[in-house]
């Protein structure tokens, strides 16, 4: 349990936001051309990191909005909060 | 004959049994011996299972057992038993759906049913049914196709209709006006629950009678390569060497596997559960229920034994959150209203490695002499025994046996999944 500063809405609940999953992985721009293993890769294989995770939540109960976090998974203390399309900053 | 009873005496353990406790009681129970040793590392092992949870230590205890390798070692970071081993709620039931699934949670409860003797320790392996709720049309149809499909593999399975279940389990409100009303429900008869310590204990006791060294506070902080293989571990009490080592860390599996430089189709989440004070008999079963996602049993101290769900992002904070405890309660209450005055006593999480198909992997890895026995998810316990006798045979032999087959890395790939999410019921 932990609070989630929305770049729209300011500091909630993290019950009012849904978790997106890692985030910057990017949709291959020619799937026809991607082998088996890179489609795994895509699709399944994730960093799944025990410490700082990049990852992408939506206020689901509030703005409705996605946007990126930096967040320590060890203790769920968040470094940074970011907009969608920005970079992931450097911790 | 002198020699012959003190080399008796140093390899085999005493047995468990009526006069030993009798005898032990004179003492006041201070000589009981030690259930295991406490080593130092040696040098170099012939294989070195990662992770000293129930899995683990089975499959330990198989490689010494069924494949003669006695020069082996578990390594643990923390105390063995002390990760989701000791958090769970220890539901026991092989009845999955698909046919790959089916054979591998049976074969695990082929396995329970005769642990306690195997063993010489009571792991309180207790088959008291596990009944599966249906509130809804199309949970209705999925719990009848999957007792057929359980049917078909030989898998014992009923199908309740909603007076069957009043009938079964007493407490349950059936009133056709709660929220999700109770429409029917399937019976595993010969699913229940044991004790998880105790199996833990047990794997633990038996392999350190067959010589293998039990290593507790031993955290893996690197694996060494040889090129594509295996090399050794690192470890917070030195550098082990070893060709084999068999990873079965749980939520932890991601991190190891990072270390050798492999990724895994996993995420780590939090999954909680909750006992209540104390309380004589009410419930002589398991009932779970995946609509509402409540389930729930009574320990044999009295407590009532509550699973929630997991959070849906990924943590390894071992906390997770309160509105999921609580969302729980709530079906908890409307299901069983006789409850709504008890008060809680203890609330714990633990992390979980859930695969996208809600199936685990027992698996060799790219990298030769390394293995992985992860994935296991919200619903692992069920299978320890099953799970350390195959992952056990897939590193003796380098070559997984038929049951645990499908249960391999490669199928991300090839995209042959063993999709269990929607079909297993609840997925404990
Ligand atoms: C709240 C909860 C309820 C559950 N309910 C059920 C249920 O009702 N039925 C069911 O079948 N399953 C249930 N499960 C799932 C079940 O607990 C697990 O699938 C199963 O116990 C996994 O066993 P394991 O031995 O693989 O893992 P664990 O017991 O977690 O063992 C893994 C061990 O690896 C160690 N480790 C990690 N990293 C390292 C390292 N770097 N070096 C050394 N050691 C390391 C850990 O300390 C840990 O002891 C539940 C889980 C939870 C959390
Ligand atoms: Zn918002």
């Amino acid at each position: 349990m932990f609070l989630i500063d929305c770049p729209y809405c300011g500091e909630r609940e993290q019950s009012e936001f849904k978790a997106g999953g890692e985030a910057h992985i990017v949709r291959p721009k020619q799937p026809t051309e991607l082998s088996d293993d890179e489609w795994a890769e895509y699709l399944f294989m994730r960093k799944n990191i025990k410490g700082i995770q990049f990852e992408r939540w939506i206020h689901i109960h509030g703005c409705r909005k996605w946007f990126n976090v930096a967040r320590d998974t060890s203790n769920d203390v968040i470094k940074v909060v970011y907009k969608m399309g920005e970079k992931p900053p450097t911790i | 004959m002198n020699i012959y009873k003190v080399i008796i005496q140093n390899s085999m353990k005493k047995k468990y049994s009526i006069f030993s406790l009798i005898k032990n009681a004179f003492s006041y129970h201070e000589n009981w011996e030690k259930a295991w040793k406490d080593p130092e590392p040696k040098k170099e092992y012939d294989a070195v299972i990662v992770g000293g949870g129930g899995h683990g230590l089975a499959t330990a205890y198989y490689l010494a057992k069924k494949h003669n390798m006695k020069n082996i070692a578990v390594v643990e970071k923390g105390w063995i038993g002390g990760g989701n081993t000791g958090r769970n709620t220890t539901i026991i039931r092989s009845n999955y759906l698909w046919d790959a699934s089916a054979g591998l949670y049976d074969h695990a409860l082929k396995i329970w049913e005769g642990l306690s003797q195997e063993l010489n320790y009571n792991v309180m392996f207790s088959q008291r049914g596990v009944m599966n709720l249906a509130h809804n049309l199309q949970d209705v149809r999925d719990l009848k196709r999957r007792t057929h499909a359980n049917r078909l593999n030989g898998i014992d399975a009923i199908y309740l209709n909603t007076e069957e279940v009043k009938k079964f389990c007493p407490i349950i409100n059936t009133s056709p006006n709660i929220r999700y009303p109770v429409l029917g429900g399937t019976l595993q008869k010969r699913a229940g629950t044991a004790r998880h310590d105790a199996v833990a204990w047990g794997y633990a006791r038996g392999a350190d009678e067959m010589g293998v060294d039990i290593i507790q506070n031993c955290e893996v902080k690197g694996i060494k390569r040889n090129g594509d293989s295996v090399a050794g571990i690192e470890t917070t009490k030195g550098f082990i060497k070893t060709k084999k080592v068999g990873v079965v860390a749980a939520g932890h599996s991601s991190v190891i596997a990072n270390m050798a430089g492999l990724r895994l189709p996993l995420e780590s989440k939090p999954l909680q559960a909750l006992v209540s004070e104390p309380v004589k008999p009410i419930i002589d079963t398991v009932v779970m229920s995946n609509a509402v996602h409540a389930y729930v049993s009574q320990s044999d101290k009295g407590e009532l034994v509550i699973g929630a769900g997991t959070d849906d992002y990924v943590s390894y904070s071992q906390k997770g959150s309160h509105d999921i405890v609580e969302g729980t309660l709530n079906a908890i209450l409307e299901l069983y209203p006789i409850f709504s005055r008890m008060r809680m006593l203890r609330q714990w999480g633990g992390i979980v490695d859930i695969c996208p198909d809600a199936s685990p992997i027992i698996s060799k890895t790219t990298i030769s002499g390394l293995y992985f026995n992860c994935g296991w998810g919200t619903g692992g316990f069920k299978a320890t025994p099953g799970s350390g006798d195959l992952f056990a045979h897939t590193i003796a032999n380098d070559e997984p046996h038929k049951i645990n087959a499908a249960f391999n890395l490669n199928r991300f790939v090839s995209g042959e999944l063993v999709d269990e999410h929607g079909a297993a019921a609840v997925a404990h």
